[in-house]
């Protein structure tokens, strides 16, 4: 009698869960929207709605007097952003993520280009772990790592000695923009970090486009008298040319919102991301800490648009 | 496949291995650096060689403190992350959906963004909520870029879940749940494991968002930070990095022989 009615149970239950089935399998917008609903509601409503607080914020402005916000459509913080001493950040921000750029691209093309042409078998998987494993260690621990190696007394001091270079070191400290101290509260310290902890983000883009090049291309451009120059600079760099693009979103944008990195290895002078920061913080004056923030996303928006154009986002 | 004139060039050799090397010693110094002996300095060669910081690391109450809260604060983001981003993958994978385009911007927005806008925007959010700052503010503020990961992992998986599988599923008398349960499920585990392991990996390191939406509360990350900028312990901080090292070492390889298989770790997008 009881296993009776656990039967008529459980087809019961079965025929309740059923019915939801066959209900999703008739109206599939039902379902869709019930799968949808809780990442859409966190990630379009909560997470967008803060964005758009945070802009709306930058048109409101502080009382200089009472230090409080006011709230009232205004102009001002976006005058007081184009000021010289926050124009100087903005400009110094966007060349250091200028020149950043440039190396990571020198520096990864190599790797990319011997990882998806050359390495073959044991190889191949060390190269992708070998790009991997710096990617995803932890960023803290990279730019420390690079706090004890920039020292004045670390290994990049030690090594030159060795080598009776020392003075070269001096000579570059001694120059003016570039130099400081010790590397490690100089810019040269700066970019040397924000080009080590970026590079992964090249690389791997260089070498997805990379990999896209067929091999019949190349031996194509070799029959036709190609020398492997020339093959290279009319073949191969403007197909892997989306790649690049690609990596350099990501180490453009990045280097425009750090504020870790300058703030551990660097001179004093600020960058756009530690502005940020002093602005929201000790400062108090959130409506031009979000002004500062629109000029990341104005520059990045205006670069995505570019690299559209160019086909970057394939290579991604 | 490939001829020997094909062989590559000594000097793009040089230029690639020479690449690699300065990704990785960094890396490897971190572990030497826990072993000196010195304690003021960052002294190069270490005068000397110990292990006693590992005992005085392992002593240390505030880092224990630091780190379970690091890793009690992944688990949970990384259990958010799994259902809304498998939720958002299933629903983008399964219609011709018009706007998937733009469900993909919005999951990868948190992490396109610079990491200081997406911080500053929830702050400010949660003080006109007046929400005060407490270990929930920190997990959503990490559920909200572990998304993506778990999303890129598990649209790639669902894209080579052939349709015939589910049909014949359905055509032996499943309802969608029991489909689920049985075909879908088993097909995306790996993927969704995979995917959690990044997502914890990068929960359990991120520093950025975590400054903004904290109380006073401090995690590993910001931890290590207030050690960087004011040096109080420097054999224990060697020590907690080499740890750091090694704990994120295991997830990237866990979740690449998960993957390794066709589908690509969804690293290009961290």
């Amino acid at each position: 009698m009881t296993a009776l009615a656990e039967n008529l149970n459980a087809v019961d239950r079965r025929g309740a869960a059923g019915r939801l089935s066959d209900f999703f399998w008739k109206h599939p917008h039902v379902l869709l929207t019930v799968l949808l609903a809780p990442p859409l509601l966190w990630l379009g409503v909560v997470y967008v709605g803060s964005l758009f607080a945070l802009l709306l914020q930058s048109f409101f402005s502080i009382d200089d007097f009472s230090g409080l916000i006011s709230y009232e459509f205004t102009l001002a913080t976006y005058r007081q952003l184009l000021s010289e001493t926050n124009l100087d950040i903005i400009l110094r921000t966007v060349s250091m993520a200028a020149i950043v750029t440039i190396a990571s691209a020198l520096i990864a093309f190599p790797i990319a280009y011997y990882a998806a042409r050359y390495a073959q078998g044991k190889w191949k998987v060390l190269f992708y772990l070998g790009v991997m494993l710096p990617l995803w260690s932890s960023y803290l621990v990279k730019i420390y790592a690079w706090k004890l190696i920039l020292a004045k007394e670390g290994i990049v001091t030690w090594f030159l000695g060795k080598l009776h270079l020392q003075w070269l070191l001096d000579a570059w400290l001694s120059l003016p923009v570039v130099g400081g101290n010790s590397l490690s509260v100089s810019y040269t310290g700066t970019f040397i970090v924000f080009v080590y902890v970026w590079l992964p983000f090249m690389i791997l883009p260089i070498q997805a486009a990379l990999e896209r090049v067929p091999t019949n291309l190349i031996e194509a451009s070799s029959d036709l008298g190609g020398t492997p120059a020339q093959t290279f600079r009319h073949v191969l760099f403007p197909l892997a040319l989306p790649g690049i693009v690609a990596g350099s979103i990501f180490t453009f944008s990045l280097t425009l919102g750090d504020y870790i990195i300058p703030q551990i290895i660097g001179s004093s002078r600020l960058f756009i991301g530690q502005a940020v920061y002093a602005q929201q913080g000790t400062a108090g004056n959130i409506p031009l800490a979000a002004a500062f923030t629109v000029v990341p996303i104005v520059i990045m928006g205006a670069y995505l648009f570019v690299a559209k154009r160019m086909g970057a986002f394939d290579a991604l | 496949m490939r001829s020997e004139r094909n062989r590559s060039p000594l000097g793009l050799k040089i230029a690639a291995a020479a690449g690699l090397a300065f990704m990785h010693v960094p890396i490897l110094l971190i572990f030497l650096y826990a072993f000196t002996t010195e304690e003021k300095s960052y002294q190069f060669p270490p005068p000397g060689l110990t292990t006693q910081w590992f005992a005085v690391a392992w002593n240390r109450p505030d880092v224990w403190a630091a780190l379970t809260l690091s890793v009690k604060v992944a688990s949970i983001a990384t259990a958010i992350a799994l259902v809304l981003g498998t939720l958002c993958a299933a629903a983008v994978s399964q219609t011709r959906l018009f706007g998937r385009e733009t469900i993909s911007l919005l999951v990868i927005l948190p992490i396109a963004l610079p990491g200081i806008i997406t911080g500053i925007a929830l702050r400010s959010a949660f003080s006109m909520a007046e929400i005060p700052f407490s270990f929930w503010t920190i997990v959503l503020g990490h559920a909200t870029f572990c998304i993506v990961v778990v999303y890129n992992n598990a649209v790639a998986r669902f894209r080579r879940i052939s349709g015939s599988l589910i049909e014949a599923s359905m055509d032996l008398g499943a309802d969608g749940f029991q489909t689920f349960r049985y075909i879908i499920l088993p097909n995306i585990g790996t993927a969704l494991l995979a995917g959690g392991m990044l997502a914890f990996a990068l929960s359990f390191d991120e520093v950025i968002v975590t400054t903004f939406t904290a109380g006073q509360q401090s995690t590993l990350p910001i931890w290590m930070l207030e050690e960087l900028i004011r040096p109080r312990q420097r054999p224990v901080t060697n020590v907690v990095a080499m740890i750091v090292v090694l704990v994120t070492f295991l997830p990237i390889l866990g979740a690449y022989y998960l993957t390794r298989d066709g589908d690509q770790i969804a690293g290009a997008g961290k």
